[in-house]
């Protein structure tokens, strides 16, 4: 978004608003101890810190990730905390973020794994002189700028929010799993429990409130990043202009927002 | 005109009933909210906003343990979070008394990062955990919040251990690594903050492999003049293991 | 019963390759191979009845009500495989109170409401009218009753009025063939815009499904007659028996030839997915495919009904070899619905690798609820044709003006 020249008298005003709503929203983190208690004490938000939340203008703000290939390492702490964050079931069948291995061997030939998303480490398959290269690569949901998720849902139950992200309504969500079906990055799947569909969210419950996503919170290597598009003091920022990009299946045309720094040809 | 057919008559009836019953079905059961902020339940999207966090952040840990995270935050382990290890902390910050966040001070956690992986970027320090002081808890070296190795290692093999093992079979074997990098002493110590040079050029190599150079008969010569020379030597030759000649043994 | 966590423990030591770890579980099981399936009848049956009517294929006058009675019976199930594999079923109406326009299924609920009351149930009802005000005349009880109610309690069976009807069915016929075209063309689309998958991403999809659906349907017909008349101990009408296989072998040929035209341009623009693909086609769906589907499901019965068709054996004979044939026909397309569903998930989306599908028995998605599902119309059927008797003649004549 760029500052425009001409700002009218309303722009003006709008954005002095907003900048007091966004401090009024930082100012519990400043805070400190207290405020933090306050968000995670209850089950789900207390009407006062709901109403808070209400301040919280989705249309000022774009989020995406990056990823360094060259930083992963591999540990899955990512979706160790992914699936603790957001209750996503233990069984190796539902994951929210996995991470996966690439060994590239000499004779054209790529082997991939995943043992349980990457949370239990990666045993040594392959004789490593074979080995030409080999890396990791975390995969989440894109949060397509053209989600097909969104397009298939009958209900209306999927949605996309003015920040970017794509969201399930578990309550209306009827269980058909048309979504699965046209998700190209097997990044949903039906939540056993609930019987609805689920899948990455940014960790939207955190990120509207100036957190980052669990999984970045706890990478060690800051293999992952997470930032605000629309900010221009964003980490995102930052990665877009100093690194040579790419997403997965661009062909398909989802125009993806996790973005990957030095992504191998081979991934797919 | 003929008289209006008598059959359209009775089907209109039952498709009005069945019409009009669907619509007074809508009202109720399409949730309130819905379609105000596009086509779904607006209400789903501050029931997203409103779940529980269990990941706290590292400023809260801040807020008490201040000590701690300032010692962490000059470390090697400044980017590591304090939930990594520690966990999810929302149950500490809610009662701190109570629920004790863990600690873990076995062997089997910190390999998890720093176990030897050759998927895993190069100059990420990794140990094999079967050789690197078997049965000893890491803790009793490495303080985890500020790690670095507890004593200078005398050999680089100790931490170059690959490059090591494949120098022994090549005939650089009695090479020492000093002689092509010159390593700060501070590098045992903080590996990555002093960095050991590399050779800039093939004039380098040249010193022992040139035709005419002052060095022992036995060894391999070449021509600078012809011998690849718009190259440098490391393009075809590993020095680790010079033998190897464009990744296959000659 | 295995639970679901043992099955995909199961299933986790049986892919090959690499697969997303989501993609253990396969998300359309037997369930969404019946629902295609039996919309593919529906139209199928109703486009046979439309030959009739709208083109005056004579010959078919004898099924032409079983036809529309029998799609009727299949359409009233249609929904329910897919109701039964939903996770929240009693979620099911938002489809029709909050449909996303831009989702190909949400289109189902205005497709099926359409075709059921402003195509069949209307295209029935017109057909029956005088039959229903002349049976009740000459009946007393229950059935009187019945039959006054479904005529909606009409009772002007002049001649006018008849004409009217006979003039309405034949609109709706009109209608409603294009109608048969979108219930089924939409089924295929479903699958067709799905354009992470490879298998199913297929202008042609849509075309494949309505051919084969009025194979399946021209077939059902052919054996639903063959029973119902014996059965009944009536004289099969030959002349229409050989009609009927004549347009079955037409509709066979057209749908083999797309199927093949899809394999072959497949083949040929040999995309990034075809490896895993052909890996797919030779492994795991080879019986299905190439044996059950093109071999034994379409060739042979082909074959057979050119054959039989054409020489002077018995009509026993023939009536033996044609009944087989479109039981052959019938197992074929459902194979072919079997592969375009279960193949579609057998591999993954990253292309490197295959996963098993494991049929469960018992269960909301397993072989006895399907096999229930696919009685059921049967069942349906059988009450409708007691209601409806599609041969019956009423005694009485039509009222002068």
């Amino acid at each position: 978004m760029k500052i425009s020249e001409n700002l009218s008298r309303r722009e003006f005003m709008t954005r002095i608003l907003d900048f007091a709503k966004k401090a009024l929203i930082a100012l519990p983190f400043v805070s400190g101890f207290g405020a933090v208690k306050a968000f995670t004490g209850g089950a789900f938000l207390k009407t006062a810190e709901a109403k808070e939340l209400v301040a919280y203008d989705p249309s000022q703000h774009l989020y995406a990730m990056g990823v360094y290939i060259d930083r992963c390492i591999g540990c899955g702490m990512c979706a160790r905390a992914c699936k603790k964050e957001n209750n996503v079931p233990q069984e190796p069948f539902y994951f929210r973020t996995w991470v996966e291995r690439y060994q590239i061997l000499k004779e054209d030939k790529t082997i991939v794994d995943s043992p349980n998303g990457g949370i239990d480490g990666f045993p040594e398959t392959t004789n490593k002189a074979d080995v030409l290269r080999s890396f990791f690569v975390p995969k989440l949901c894109n949060q397509c700028k053209n989600p097909p998720c969104v397009q298939v849902c009958p209900v209306g139950a999927t949605y996309k929010t003015k920040d970017g992200v794509i969201l399930i309504d578990d309550k209306y969500c009827i269980g058909c799993r048309y979504c699965i079906q046209a998700c190209p990055y097997g990044a949903r799947y039906l939540n056993p429990v609930t019987k609805t569909a689920d899948k990455c969210t940014f960790c939207y419950h955190r990120v509207v409130k100036g957190m980052k996503p669990a999984c970045v919170e706890v990478c060690p290597t800051q293999a992952r990043v997470f930032g605000d598009l629309k900010s221009e003091s964003s980490p995102m920022v930052r990665l877009e202009r100093m690194n040579k990009i790419r997403v997965l299946k661009p062909d398909l045309n989802t125009e993806p927002k996790v973005y990957y720094v030095d992504l191998d040809g081979e991934v797919s | 005109m003929k008289r209006f057919p008598n059959q359209i008559i009775r089907l209109i009836i039952p498709f009005v009933i069945i019409i009009a019953g669907l619509l007074i079905a809508k009202k109720f059961l399409v949730p309130a909210s819905f379609g105000k902020l596009g086509h779904f339940r607006a209400d789903a999207l501050g029931e997203a906003m409103s779940k529980p966090i269990h990941y706290v952040g590292q400023q809260a840990c801040a807020d008490c343990h201040d000590e701690i995270v300032k010692k962490k935050a000059a470390s090697y382990h400044k980017g590591v979070a304090c939930e990594v290890c520690h966990g999810p902390g929302s149950a500490h910050v809610d009662s701190p008394t109570e629920n004790k966040p863990p600690a873990p001070r076995d062997r089997g956690f910190c390999p998890v990062c720093h176990s030897y992986n050759p998927s895993r970027p190069t100059g990420f320090p990794q140990i094999v955990t079967v050789t690197h002081n078997p049965g000893k808890a890491c803790i009793s070296c490495h303080n985890a919040h500020d790690p670095v190795p507890p004593h200078a290692p005398e050999q680089c093999g100790a931490c170059h251990g690959d490059i090591a093992r494949t120098k022994m079979a090549s005939p650089h074997v009695d090479v020492p690594c000093t002689v092509c990098h010159e390593t700060p002493t501070e590098h045992r110590m903080n590996p990555r903050m002093y960095v050991p040079t590399i050779p800039a050029n093939r004039e380098f190599c040249g010193k022992c492999h040139a035709k005419d150079a002052q060095s022992a008969k036995e060894i391999p010569r070449i021509d600078m003049g012809t011998h690849g020379e718009r190259y440098v030597c490391w393009e075809c030759h590993y020095p680790h293991l010079p033998q190897v000649y464009n990744g296959a043994a000659k | 019963m295995e639970s679901l966590n043992e099955r995909l423990m199961s299933a986790l030591q049986q892919v090959s390759g690499y697969i997303y770890p989501n993609e253990i579980e396969l998300h359309w099981s037997l369930l969404i191979v019946i629902y295609p399936f039996i919309t593919g009848l529906v139209a199928g049956a109703f486009i046979l009845a439309s030959l009739e009517k709208v083109f005056n294929v004579k010959e078919l006058t004898p099924t032409y009500r079983f036809a529309l009675l029998t799609a009727l019976s299949f359409l009233f199930v249609a929904p329910l495989p897919l109701l039964a594999h939903l996770g929240h079923p009693l979620r099911s109406y938002e489809i029709f109170f909050t449909p996303n326009l831009s989702s190909a299924m949400a289109a189902f609920g205005f497709v099926y409401a359409w075709y059921l009351m402003a195509v069949l149930l209307l295209e029935v009802w017109f057909e029956f009218r005088k039959d229903l005000i002349l049976w009740a005349r000459e009946e007393r009880g229950l059935i009187k009753w019945i039959h006054r109610a479904l005529a909606l309690f009409s009772t002007d069976v002049s001649e006018e009025a008849v004409r009217f009807d006979e003039k309405a069915a034949k609109i709706i016929t009109v209608i409603g063939i294009p109608s048969a075209f979108l219930l089924h063309g939409y089924v295929g689309f479903i699958f067709g815009s799905i354009k992470a998958n490879p298998w199913w991403s297929s202008v042609l999809i849509p075309i494949v499904f309505l051919a084969s659906a009025i194979v399946s349907g021209i077939a059902l017909v052919l054996i639903l007659y063959t029973i119902v008349t014996l059965l009944r101990s009536e004289k099969i009408d030959m002349k229409c028996l050989d009609r009927l296989v004549e347009f079955l072998f037409y509709a066979v040929i057209i749908d083999f030839s797309l199927e093949v035209l899809d394999f072959i341009h497949r083949l040929y623009q040999s995309e990034d997915s075809i490896k895993i693909l052909s890996q797919m086609v030779c492994n795991k769906l080879f019986v299905s495919l190439v044996i059950m589907q093109v071999l034994l499901g379409t060739v042979l019965p082909a074959i057979f009904l050119v054959f039989f068709r054409y020489s002077r054996f018995p009509e026993e004979l023939r009536r033996l070899a044609y009944f087989i044939s479109a039981l052959l026909i019938e197992m074929g397309i459902f194979c072919t619905r079997w592969n375009v569903v279960i193949g579609g998930q057998l591999f993954s989306k990253s292309f490197r690798g295959l996963t098993v599908f494991k049929v469960e028995i018992t269960g909301f998605e397993g072989i006895l609820m399907s096999l229930a599902l696919l009685a059921l119309p049967f069942i349906i059927l059988f009450v409708v044709l007691k209601i409806l008797p599609p041969w019956r003649i009423s005694s009485l004549p039509v009222d002068k003006n």
